[in-house]
Order: C-alpha cells, then structure tokens, then sequence
C-alpha cells in the first residue's frame, strides 16, 4: 500500500483521534492506564513520521508527500500539506519529542490525567498541522491552534499559583501580533488572489506583488513581528520566564524555538524575501541582543528553570543571527541548529523537571554535591551540558560552527560580538553543573532515587542521539542542504538601492 | 390577497398560529400542571416554519402584497438564521419556568410572536412593514425581559429595556416619516429610485442619521448600547440567548436592506459612519468587558464588541461584504445562544453562579459540559477552526478587499484585547476551586438541553471547519444586492 499520498494527515490527524480515545478511557486513581496509551500513541505517532525520510526522493525538486484538495470555493482556500528538506526533520523530530514528553509527565496526577493527555495529543496535532500545511489559511489555524492546549496546560498544571499569569501572559504576547499577521495574510490574499505558500512564492521571488513597497514592507514586519515572539528574540522575550518557570515539562520543551523559527524561514524568507534583506540588519543586531543579554541574565539567575529560559533566548539568537545573513553554510546551520537544539533542550528540561520532582526546589543553592548520590543522574546531565555548550563530537557544535563560520563573512563584527556569547554560556552552564552536582554534599536534601529505569529508557537514547547528530552530521544535512540549495539558487535579490528608493 | 401571496408569509404565519394555539390551549391546563407541552407544540410550530423556509429556498423569489413583502435569498437565509435560534431557545427553556411561574405558557407564545416579527423585519419591503416587525418584535422581547417575575433586577432589566426601546424605536419612525418626505415613498424600491436622480436632499441624510439610531439600539453598537450590560444581567438567561442574537440579526438585515437596498447613493455618508460606529463599539465593548466579574455582563459587552466586528462588513460596500456579515450573524449566533444555553444550565432559575469565580473548577464537575462550553468561548475569542473565526477571517477579507486596513487592524487588535477576558473565564472553568464542598452542585441534564447545546456546538464546528454550505447560502444572499460603486 502506498501511503505517500496520505502519510501526512494521517500523522498530522492521528494525535487528534488519540486525543479522543484518551478522552474515552475509564479514569481510575492509581492507574497508569492513560498513561500507557498516550506513550502507545506517541510511540506509533514517532514510527510514522519516520515513514518521511524513509520515503523522501533526494533529488526531487520541491514539496513531497503533498495533498492538495480545494477546502472553500470562496476564498480560495485548500486543505494543502507538504514537507521539503526544511520541514522534514522537524515533523520527524517533532515526533520523537511527543513520547519523551509523554514520559516527563509520568507523575501527571490520575485523576487529571486524561484532561493533561488529551490537551497534549491536541498540541501535537497544532504542531505537526504548523510543519505541513502550504496553505496560509490552514497554516494560520494550526498556528493559532497551537496557542490553546499550551496555555490550558500551562494554568491547568502549573507549578505554583502564578500560573493562570503566566498563561494568560503567554497567550496574550503570541495572539495579539498573530492578530496583525491574519490582517496581512488577508492583506495579501486582497492583492494576490491566493492563500497558497507555492504561489505567493512564486510571486515573490519574480518581484510581481503588485503592492506598494511600503505596504508590503508593513505586512512583511506583521509576519516577523508574530513569528519572533514565539522564538523568542529580545525585546519580545518577556513571556517566556514565566512560562518555562510555570509549565510541565512536556510544554516546555515545545514551547520555545522551532515553531517559530521554521515560520520565518518558511514564510517571512519565502515571501517576503526582499523585505527580509532589508531588514536583516535591525534583525541581526536584535539576535546579537539576544545572545549576550540572554547569557548574562542566565548568569544572574538563582532558580534553574529560569536559568534555562534565559539560555534559549541566547541559543536561539544564534539561529536569528544566521537565518539574516543569507548564506547557504548559515542557513543550513540555522536549520541543523534548531533540531539540534530541541533535542538537547528536551533532555535538559527533563532533567530539570526531575530534579524538581524529586527535590521539590529549582533554587540552585538548595542543591550540591549530588553526583554522590546520584551518578547516573550526573552522567547524563552533564553530557547534556556539554552538549548544551556546543563542545566538538556533540551535537550542538555542528550547528554553532556552521552558524558562526557562515555569518562571519556576512557580519565580521557582529559574529564576533556573538562567539563571546559561546564563552559565556559555558560558564553558565558549567557552574550549574558545578553547584548541583559537585562540591560539598548538602545535608537538607531529602532522600531520592537516582534516575529509575524508565528515565534512563527515555534520556540514554537522547543521549545518543546527541552524539550521533555531533558526528554523523549528513545524514540530517542531506536534506537540508538540499532546501538551501534551492532556495539560494531560486531567488535572486534586486539590487538594494532600487528597494530602498522604492520604500522611500 | 391570494394564496401566493399567504405562501410567501408561510413561516411568519407558521408563527402566529403556533403562538395563538399555545395562548388559547394554556387556560385550559390545570393551574399546577406542567406546561412543557405548551413548549413541544411550540417546537413542532418552529420545525414546521423552519420547514416552509427550506421550501421557500427551492421557489422562485418574488413579492408579495402589493410589494410590501419580498422574499429573497436574502430574507430566507435570515428566516432560517431566526427559527434555528427560536428552536434552540425553546428547547433550553423548556425546564427552565416550569416550577417557577404559572403562566410558562406565554412565555413560549411570546417567543414565536416575537420571532414572527423578526422575520418580517427580514422580509419586508416596505419601511412600514419593517416598522410593525419591529415592534411586534420588540414588545413581546420587552415582557420576555422581566419574565424572572419573582426577581427584581428582571423587572428592572424589562423596565429599561422598555424606556430605551421605545425611545430608539421612536427615532427610527421618524426616519421612516423623513424619508417618506424626502422621496414621497416608503418603499425601498421607490426610495432608491426616488434618491437616483438628482441632488441628495438634506432630508435624506438626516434620516439615515435617525434610522442608524434606531437601528444602533437595537443591535446595540456604540455608543446607543448603554442599555445592553444592565439588561443582559437581569433578563432570564434563555432569554438573553434569544435576544442577543435573533433581533440582532433582523435588525442587521434591516439595516442590510436600507442601506445597501435603498441608500445606494448615499454609500459613501453611510460607510462613514458606520466605520466609526464599528470601531468605537468593537474598543468600548472590549474595554468594558475587560472590567466586568460578572458572567453575563461581560457576555453583554463582548456582544457590543461582535457587532463592531460585524459592522465592518458593511463598509466594504461589496457583495462579499453582505455575504460576510449574514455569514457571521449566523456564526455569532450559534456560538452566543450556546454559552447562553449553557449559563442557564449552570446558573439556574435564581441565577446562582454570577461572577467569573463562581465558574472555578466547573470542569471538575461536568467535564463534558465545561469542554462545549470552552468551545464556545474559544469560538468568541476567535480560534480557528470554529465559526467565530471564519466569520471575523470572512468580514475582515471583505474589509481588506475594499482597501479598509486601518478597520481591520483596530477590529484585529481588539480580538487580541477580547481574548483576554474570554480566556480569564476559560482558564477559570479548569482551574483547582478553593472550598471543593461549597460548589453548587449541577443539576440534571434534561434531554431537550442536550439537543440545544449540541445543535449549537454543531453549528459552531461546521461553520468553522466546513463552512462551505452556509457560505453558499449567505453568497446568494448577498447577491440580491449589488455592490456600491467607489
């Protein structure tokens, strides 16, 4: 049977049934059953996305596994799924996020449990829908979907009593610049009679949107104002302490990053590619912010999950810096970055959860010395920690040298502003690793396992994970050297003197 | 008169008689008896004017006395719009006086009159015939109003409602009188010829100023919607179901009618005006949700704010313009009479759960209830895959196609301002209460409630994620008129 043709509503539908059939399931306390069957769900929804780069034709020019049907006569929108070397990977690595995320919230009380799960299954289904839909309208629903079952999740299973804040601040920061980009896809929609992504692409790569450059500049900065929030890029970041802060473990590790990213790689450069150029210095200068100022405020935290937060606005300004440098090397950094660095954020955030699990403080001075107690709980952290700094063999250095080396030629001295962030975040890390695992054992802690079997299940494959990815680079890279390829060679920017003239 | 023209009214008259039956069938029912029966004929009376609508579809459209009455495309799609709402208001109302008061019998008759007076301001031609639609409409809403007879905030809600309405009606017949004067006609036909040639005469400009107060009341935009908040919070919540949406709805297509029927040439005074009109109820009615605690006022308010969104479609002056406010008339609708249905479930007969607090960890309770009833306020605030959103995507395409961005990015805003609140009571419904043995306990879900909140959640769905049938209908609907020249 060919399922190439269906493979992606399938993946992209199938969390929703899941959501349903957990929501049927008898809830029992004490019983893990809805527990088990979400990890089955996830764990069939992994095996299938690994079904796209079993499949995928190296080679064959532009989106795979597309579907394509009229959806409303008027306006013209369809119902339109596709993956192509940018998104394959991130629906794959989506998909091995959603079993790991199943597992940090083990402890998910039973009673609630099929509420968490449920909420959860729908997440995915926002998630995957924001990778594969090639339609604006369809993509704009799933990325607003996506805002629901994480601010739920966030006020529902909060920490402590700050979470309704914190959720009700994290939807208010991503809808209300989403609000502006409906405006300018419609905008768009009103001067080009389409909604779907091949087109506007088209379009825009020949210059034939018959807009003002003005206009088109403004709704060009709708779209970047909604996608940079949700990395997030300084000064947009406010939200995301709080949230991480709040937030289980199994949102945190989506909450931040690759959403947004891939949607400024995916729309802001596909159609607005000329408007992208001009205002990548700003851009540039932004994620040169981020990078440093999010590094330094990293330092100054005493809590580790706002630690943590503040270090994904640093890394993820790397990827900023080379997405608006335009060279193939950065780009393709860019991308091998965000898949890198979602799957050593999820480790770590895991492990941060289960540090609080288990200890019930994330107040760095509480902690010390556990490496005693605790080998194997060490072990992996600080191979996440090292991967987390970008140390050689690890995965997180072959996006960062990539990153650094493409966007050197581009932007020498905002490059070398943004290697220094590089050194600080090993120092944040480090004496993290430092004060909660070495160093005197403090006595107040109470007593706790070290990582149970199940955790070691979830973390060691990660863990290799990580190394693979550090050394064996082009399995990923084959693919997504091929969507830079296409894209450097696709577009050739008109002279920018003509623009700015234009926009004056 | 012939029988042509009775066939036209069939589902006004449908109506009255069901009203009539009910009126003459309640005296003869013992005093303590139920009078849920009386409710069943009523239902049986809305599917049968439902059915002669669906006919209508497949006839001709024409008119009927003597031009008076015009059925269209345009006035089916509202007449189905109105008995669908009736049918679920019944439908949730049944239980709901049963114990409470002993003439539960009037209160379904006064539903079906005040329904067949929306659907003749749906229908009608004639500024007259839309003038006693009306006020049939209007003084069986005024009573439905106070009908909580044991409260004193319904009385006072019935008492204000009557004193305003009455007031804005007044300004609308004048008008009517104005511009009769100005074009020696009240037919909308004959205005729009009377006004095609020559100078615009002052008279005519000050009677759209008179029928856009009369109108603004009654679908209560900005600033003529000082009423709305005190008599949303003291009416019966069935009630405020009913009236926040099926009048609305007449009164929008009447003002469809006048302005794009037989204003035409006066396009760009109306467009004005009503682009501020939509813009100062969208912001005024978000504000003011933003500071209300309790339920139904901040319901009462982000009303104020959707028919700021629904005013915008009016000013694209296009026929996707009409489309896209009739599409979201029906969206608004279904999910508004939904939350409602679902307060009056809650809440009760003496309105027990008031604030937002009172809502706290209600999912714990009737988890399945709490899930529709989050969807329907996801609906409200806007997120895809619902009605509500399609319908704002729909009015601002049609906004954005007339060049309007400055609209559509204040009506944008101002859904990024009205999640807020609609979120505050969502994340409410799931969170953990502080004293779980104080909680009111639910009562029972009767059959007949069931029916009505799923026939809203239905409708709220479809037109989220299929809306491609109604959005048929809503297209022919808006093809009756012709798009006003720039």
């Amino acid at each position: 049977m060919n399922l190439n043709g269906c493979i992606l509503s399938l993946i992209v539908f199938a969390p929703l049934a899941g959501a349903l059939l957990v929501l049927l399931l008898p809830s029992r306390k004490d019983s893990k059953l809805v527990h088990m069957v979400t990890l089955g769900i996830t764990l069939v929804l992994f095996l299938m996305t690994l079904h796209l780069p079993a499949h995928y034709v190296y080679g064959g020019n532009g989106f795979q596994f597309e579907q394509n049907t009229p959806w409303i006569a008027s306006p013209a929108i369809r119902f339109h799924l596709g993956v192509d070397g940018l998104s394959m990977w991130l629906m794959v690595l989506t998909g091995l996020l959603a079993p790991l995320g199943v597992i940090a919230s083990w402890k998910a009380p039973a009673e609630r449990a099929r509420y968490f799960f449920s909420l959860y299954l729908v997440q995915q289904t926002a998630i995957f829908g924001v990778f594969a839909a090639l339609d604006l309208f369809l993509y704009y629903g799933f990325w607003e979907l996506s805002l629901v079952p994480m601010a739920l999740l966030i006020s529902g299973f909060a920490r402590s009593s700050n979470g309704t804040r914190a959720a009700v601040r994290f939807f208010l920061y991503a809808f209300i610049p989403s609000a502006l980009l409906l405006v300018a896809m419609i905008w768009l929609y009103a001067k080009t009679g389409s909604f779907d992504y091949a087109t506007l692409h088209q379009l825009a790569a020949s210059h034939a949107i018959a807009a003002a450059p003005c206009a088109l500049l403004l709704a060009s900065l709708a779209f970047l104002l909604a996608f940079a929030v949700k990395v997030p890029i300084f000064p947009l970041h406010g939200w995301l302490a709080d949230a991480v802060d709040e937030a289980p473990t199994a949102v945190v590790i989506v909450l931040a990053g690759k959403l947004g990213l891939y949607s400024i790689l995916r729309f802001m450069l596909g159609i607005f590619p000329d408007q992208a150029r001009i205002v990548a210095p700003y851009v540039v200068a932004l994620a040169v912010i981020s990078i440093l100022y999010g590094a330094l405020l990293a330092m100054a935290q005493t809590n580790f999950r706002r630690l943590a937060a503040f270090s994904i606005v640093s890394h993820l300004g790397f990827v900023m810096l080379a997405i608006f440098s335009f060279t193939q090397t950065a780009t393709s950094g860019a991308i091998y970055q965000v898949l890198s660095h979602s799957v050593t954020d999820a480790a770590f955030f895991i492990l941060l959860g289960l540090l609080f699990e288990r200890y019930g403080t994330n107040e760095i001075s509480r902690y010390g010395g556990l490496a005693i107690k605790s080998p194997w709980f060490a072990t992996l952290f600080v191979i996440t920690a090292l991967s987390l700094i970008g140390l050689p063999m690890l995965n997180g250095f072959v996006g960062e040298f990539l990153i650094l080396a493409g966007s050197f030629s581009v932007h020498p001295a905002w490059t070398s502003a943004a290697a220094l962030g590089v050194i600080l975040g090993a120092v944040y890390v480090l004496r993290l690793v430092q004060r909660v695992f070495y160093g005197e054992l403090n006595e107040t802690l109470p007593a706790a396992p070290d990582l149970l079997l199940r955790e070691q299940l979830a973390l060691w494959p990660v863990a290799v994970l990580m190394l693979a990815m550090g050394v064996a680079s082009p399995v990923w890279m084959r693919a997504i050297n091929e969507y830079t390829q296409a894209a450097a060679t696709h577009f050739t920017p008109i002279a920018m003197n003509v623009l700015a003239g234009g926009v004056r | 008169m012939n029988s042509l023209d009775m066939m036209r009214l069939l589902p006004e008259v449908i109506l009255i008689l069901t009203g009539v039956t009910v009126m003459l069938l309640e005296p003869f029912l013992p005093a303590a008896a139920s009078r849920k029966p009386l409710g069943w004929i009523a239902i049986a009376g809305t599917l049968a004017s439902l059915a002669a609508s669906f006919s209508q579809l497949h006839q001709a459209p024409g008119t009927a006395f003597y031009g008076m009455v015009s059925v269209d495309a345009f006035s089916i799609y509202f007449h189905l719009l109105i008995a669908m709402v009736l049918l679920t208001t019944l439908l949730s109302s049944l239980e709901y006086f049963d114990e409470h008061t002993t003439h539960a019998g009037e209160y379904f008759a006064l539903l079906a009159f005040a329904c067949s007076g929306m659907m003749l301001m749906t229908s009608a031609a004639d500024l007259l015939l839309v003038f006693i639609g009306l006020e049939i409409s209007s003084i069986s809403t005024y009573i439905l109003a106070g009908f909580r007879k044991t409260e004193g905030t319904s009385a006072e809600a019935a008492l204000k409602y009557f004193l305003l309405g009455s007031f804005a009606t007044a300004f609308f017949l004048y008008g009517i009188a104005l511009l009769f004067g100005a074009t020696g006609s009240s037919n909308i036909a004959g205005i729009s010829a009377g006004l095609a040639t020559g100078p615009t005469p002052v008279l005519a400009i000050l009677a759209l100023a008179m029928i856009l107060i009369g109108l603004g009341f009654k679908v209560s935009a900005a600033p003529f919607h000082v009423w709305t908040p005190d008599v949303y919070q003291g009416a019966p919540a069935p009630v405020v179901g009913l009236m926040s949406t099926a009048p609305k709805a007449a009164a929008f297509a009447v003002l469809l009618r006048i302005t794009y029927g037989a204003l035409p040439t006066l396009g760009h005074g109306w467009t004005q005006l009503i682009a501020i009109l939509a813009a100062a109820s969208m912001t005024i009615g978000n504000l003011g949700a933003l500071q209300q605690r309790n339920v139904k006022r901040m319901l009462a308010y982000s009303s104020i704010a959707h028919a700021g969104y629904l005013l915008v479609a009016f000013t694209a002056l296009s026929q996707e313009g009409i489309a896209a406010a009739s599409f979201y008339a029906a969206a608004y609708a279904a999910m508004n009479i939904g939350a409602f249905t679902l307060i009056t479930h809650f809440a009760g007969y003496k309105e027990e759960l008031q604030t937002i607090d009172d809502y706290t960890g209600l999912a714990r309770r009737s988890p399945v209830l709490a899930a529709v009833f989050g969807l329907f306020l996801l609906s409200l605030i806007g997120i895809p895959f619902t009605g509500g959103f399609f319908g704002k995507f729909y009015v601002f395409t049609a906004a954005l196609h007339s060049g309007l961005v400055w609209l559509a990015i204040v009506g944008l805003l101002n859904s990024g301002l009205g999640c807020f609140y609609y979120l505050r009571l969502l994340v409410r419904l799931y969170s953990t209460p502080d004293r779980v043995e104080e909680m009111r306990p639910t009562p029972k879900l009767t059959v007949p409630l069931a029916i009505a909140v799923a026939l809203a959640a239905i409708a709220t769905l479809v037109l989220g994620i299929v809306p491609g049938h109604v959005l048929h209908l809503a297209q022919a609907a808006a093809a009756t008129y012709s798009a006003i020249a720039k």
